[in-house]
């Protein structure tokens, strides 16, 4: 089971009601290579991949639950009190007319979050190789989304979330290494 | 040591209508060369470590590349 | 409840997701090194600073976690604002 921790991972900060950043930012939320995607992916390839790496895997997932607190709330508040008018010249008419300020699981294009984003191939090497990849793309989503948006109290928040991935995909590769061991043979019962 | 910055130098044509980026630019942080991460590595301070997003300085990856070029040798 | 919190708030949040920052660092570390004993040894002393600082934190300012993981005040105060995304 879960426990829910009422506080953030890190300290999130936003200097501006800016609904066009709120719009580029909705693709970690709920975009292929988004917090709600990795959290998902690697818990669901916990049931099938040998123990040793099960705490990783359970652990990263976990972590990516916070990730998209923190993504939630930067967008939270970078459209809390934003007028329809200021919505509308973000780009977010069409999501106000069916959500208001509510957040929705979509990608940057408004695209709704769908199970096709996450894989889960059964084999551990593949699997783990696309969990590096994920990392390695959501490090790039980050990137370009820092070089779109002008608040630096959301890149500060940004820039830690894209640190994560590093970590993330140097214990995945550390994950491979562990698997590829041929340390098992030298069990003597 | 390595860098965490690639640059390479794409063809452009006279027939291209955006002005030219003569050198363009690609991240490869630290995670691309450690390999399995040794034991006992420095450490940041916990308060710094979170504003890093990371406990250890060797995978500390500024972004935007902070003097625009990243050749520290 | 609508008032601003004081610095202090925080100043002691920012303290624990720090320590807790590097709980998260050496859990994910030691998932792949589970036999760094100087690692455990951190470990362990980052976890019982963590106990203390929660601790000091719920008496001011409520539970930090449900289910038993923590003691309720009186009135059930688990519902009281700010939540993670309003402070």
């Amino acid at each position: 089971m879960w426990y829910y921790e009422k506080k953030l991972q890190y300290p999130v900060r936003v200097g501006s009601c800016n609904p066009q950043l709120a719009k580029y930012l909705i693709e970690q939320y709920g975009g292929a290579d988004g917090e709600l995607s990795a959290a998902l992916r690697y818990l669901n390839q916990r049931y099938t991949i040998p123990d040793k790496v099960v705490g990783l895997l359970t652990d990263i997932g976990t972590e990516e639950f916070a990730h998209l607190e923190m993504i939630a709330t930067m967008v939270y508040k970078l459209t809390k009190d934003a007028t329809p008018e200021q919505m509308k010249a973000a780009g977010l008419g069409a999501h106000y007319a069916n959500h208001e300020h509510a957040l929705y699981y979509e990608n940057a294009a408004g695209s709704a979050w769908t199970a096709t984003y996450i894989a889960a191939k059964g084999d551990p090497i593949a699997d783990l190789y696309e969990d590096i990849a994920a990392e390695e793309k959501a490090r790039a989503t980050y990137q370009w989304i820092i070089n779109l948006s002008d608040d630096p109290d959301l890149n500060d928040g940004l820039k830690y979330l894209r640190e994560r991935e590093i970590i993330h995909s140097q214990r995945f590769r550390e994950a491979v290494e562990i698997l590829k061991e041929e340390r098992d043979r030298q069990i003597f019962f | 040591m390595f860098t965490q910055v690639k640059y390479y130098q794409p063809y452009n044509s006279p027939n291209d209508p955006c002005p030219p980026v003569r050198v363009k630019s690609y991240q490869t942080p630290p995670q691309l060369y450690i390999g399995f991460q040794p034991p006992n590595l420095q450490q940041f301070s916990p308060k710094q470590a979170l504003y890093c997003g990371t406990l250890w300085p060797a995978f500390y990856s500024p972004y935007p590349d902070p003097d625009g070029r990243n050749d520290d040798k | 409840m609508n008032h601003p919190l004081p610095p202090a708030y925080y100043e002691l949040l920012e303290e624990i997701q720090a320590v807790d920052f590097v709980l998260v660092e050496l859990t994910l570390y030691l998932d792949t090194h589970p036999e760094d004993y100087e690692a455990i040894k951190q470990f362990n002393q980052y976890a019982q600073q963590s106990k203390k600082l929660k601790k000091q934190y719920e008496q001011q300012y409520g539970p930090l976690r449900q289910y038993g993981e923590s003691y309720s005040g009186y009135p059930w105060n688990w519902n009281n604002a700010p939540w993670p995304w309003q402070v």
